[in-house]
């Protein structure tokens, strides 16, 4: 335990998500002193979001897979001395005299409560998780549209749903949790829409043999799809919604196998609401800023590169979960793990736990391999922006048309995001290109290149470098050198020590 | 088989409360967000768009979007998927970037 409130703490972990608590508490129980910061209100992170307490949900558990796993991580943080700073919404990170980080925070259950906060530690724990991909379709931005993940965030933390008859569509192995979470929750879901087939996993026979846990979960999401009759459409895409104020129905339509819409092949499904995701992007702004080496996943989004024990390429930041490569909670409970004897082994300059550390590389090296298969499957291929009409809002925030883009390309010889940005504003908005990124990315590689795009050549990322990671108030900014230094005023006493 | 999702998870919250959206009552739970309390009465969108003034509501759910922009209390550009909802919070539909009423 530092002695004094201006020592900075061992160990800053920024995100209380899987990772991010099993980075902490491990750190803590090795004797680091840890503070623990996230955006949100509570700990979970977004696969473990559950309802504020205020709301008394007796049974959160009935909206979420291996709730024990969770319950048991938040006892050990309530029992840990790890301090939890929740409402903390990182900004930055920095480097200050070598050895030591700053990690810059506002606050707020939005960020805009304008109190700047600094918080001093000697290594950082990078565990931000990832946000959803998007790939834009003709009618994507009228209300009942929403994010696939965003949907069933929203009937997690607040018990509710966009509507009675929800389409899920998309790609990826979340839309089968998703649908199977609203329909239990009292959705009628008439169909799961996915622009890939599952054939692509029997190409990796080793890894799903080695996986029986995520057999499992397949044939669980699977059984409450069927008991609540929703049909799963592979190789499809929603290609238009239907209505100008709310969702009135979608039009669903075949891809052929690089995800190119078959024409004359559109059917309508009527519905109030649609849930969309392709896939997930891990969120890694705070380690590009400080230029962390990263590679491409299997699946064309970018990760950060990491070390057998979980550390980026600068020294004294470890990363762990979702920004290392989107691979899932049990992957994240591990590497956090991982993540957290190595920050311990650095800092009391010797190695701990050797047992301990080679069982979770291991657990880890396998996840990961699945991962990548299950990523490569579901990869967005090059046909997807064959539906996109000129008027297809591709930008949500700026509200720049495909059209705009493409006359960007074609026109104006803009073949990279970051001209098309320059030229448009698409992902110059609030968003900073986080919904927009790799459609914009797609469509200023694809359409003028000098090469035509391969079949299921991966998409590319979006805009992964943001000097800032979420907006900052200019007062905040303007008061931060005034602040004190994050330390550790009122850290509850530790028990027994 | 639950029918809502409060149900399912055996919400017993104390009493609703109430917020308006444009004036008009709107029940919301403790800890509830202001987006949670609008969806729950089947209010989707609460926002225009500079450009096009169309409306716009949660998309991403998680903060990352800013399609859920509110005036919260004559504040504009709340994300209302994040902040929660208070006893007697006047939601009004933001249009455009929100300032115009306050000239900036």
């Amino acid at each position: 335990m530092p002695v004094s409130a201006s020592d900075p703490y061992d160990l800053a972990v920024i995100g209380a998500g899987s990772a991010g608590l099993a980075g902490a508490v491990t750190a803590a129980g090795l004797g680091l002193s840890v503070a623990l910061l996230d955006a949100a209100p509570q700990t979970g992170g977004q696969f473990y979001r559950h309802p504020a307490r205020a709301i008394g949900a007796a049974r959160p558990e009935a909206l979420h897979h291996d709730w024990a796993a969770f319950a048991a991580l938040r006892r050990r943080l309530e029992r840990s001395d790890v301090r939890h700073l929740p409402g903390h919404h990182v900004w930055a990170v920095t480097q200050e005299d070598g050895e030591q980080w700053a990690v810059h925070a506002v606050t707020g259950a939005d960020g805009t409560a304008e109190r700047s906060v600094r918080v001093r530690a000697r290594t950082v724990l990078l565990a931000t998780g990832a946000y959803e991909r998007q790939l834009p379709f003709p009618g994507w931005t009228v209300p009942g549209v929403v994010g696939a993940g965003g949907a069933q965030a929203m009937l997690k933390s607040g018990l509710v749903l966009p509507g009675k008859r929800i389409v899920v569509a998309g790609s990826g192995p979340l839309l089968l949790a998703v649908a199977s979470s609203l329909a239990v929750a009292g959705a009628r879901v008439p169909a799961v829409i996915e622009a890939s087939g599952y054939l692509g996993y029997a190409r990796h026979p080793r890894a799903l043999a080695a996986h029986p846990h995520k057999l499992v979960e397949a044939a669980v999401h699977g059984a409450a799809l069927l008991r609540h009759r929703v049909r799963l459409c592979t190789r499809s895409a929603v290609t238009e919604v239907h209505g100008t104020e709310r969702v009135a129905a979608v039009t669903v339509t075949r891809l052929d196998r690089d995800w190119r819409p078959v024409r004359g092949t559109g059917r309508r499904i009527d519905c109030d609401a649609l849930a969309v995701g392709h896939g997930l992007v891990p969120q890694i702004e705070l380690a590009t800023a400080l230029g962390c080496a990263t590679r491409r996943t299997t699946d064309g989004t970018l990760a950060l590169t990491l070390d057998a024990l979980q550390e980026t390429s600068v020294r004294g930041l470890w990363a762990a979960g979702e920004t290392g490569g989107v691979g899932g909670t049990q992957l994240a409970l591990a590497e956090g793990e991982l993540a957290g004897l190595a920050a311990a082994a650095r800092l009391h300059g010797h190695p701990v736990h050797e047992g301990r550390l080679r069982a979770l590389r291991r657990r880890r090296d396998r996840m990961r391999a699945f991962a990548e298969a299950m990523a490569v499957s579901h990869a967005p291929a090059a046909g997807w922006t064959d539906w996109l009409t000129d008027d297809t809002e591709v930008c949500r925030c700026e509200e720049v048309t495909a059209g705009t883009i493409r006359a960007a390309v074609s026109g104006l010889g803009a073949h990279d995001a970051r001209t098309v940005k320059l030229l448009t504003r698409a992902g110059m908005g609030w968003c900073q290109g986080r919904m927009c990124g790799t459609a914009t990315a797609c469509l200023a590689a694809g359409e003028g290149a000098a090469e035509p795009p391969a079949a299921h050549r991966p998409v590319e990322p979006p805009a992964e470098r943001r000097p800032l990671a979420v907006p900052v108030p200019l007062s905040a900014l303007a008061a931060s050198p005034d602040e004190p230094a994050g330390g550790r005023p009122d850290t509850a006493p530790a028990d027994g020590d | 088989m639950a029918r809502t999702p409060a149900e399912l998870a055996g919400a017993n919250s104390g009493a609703p409360f109430e917020i308006t959206m444009d004036g008009r009552p709107v029940p919301a739970l403790p800890g509830q967000s202001v987006a949670a309390a609008l969806w729950s009465a089947g209010i989707l969108a609460w926002r225009t768009t500079r450009t096009t003034g169309r409306p716009r509501g949660a998309f991403c759910g998680i903060g990352q979007c800013y399609d859920c922009l509110a005036t919260i209390n004559g504040e504009p550009n709340r994300r209302a998927c994040l902040v929660p909802a208070r006893p007697g919070d006047a939601i009004t539909t933001q249009e455009g970037h929100g300032h115009a009423r306050i000239g900036v």
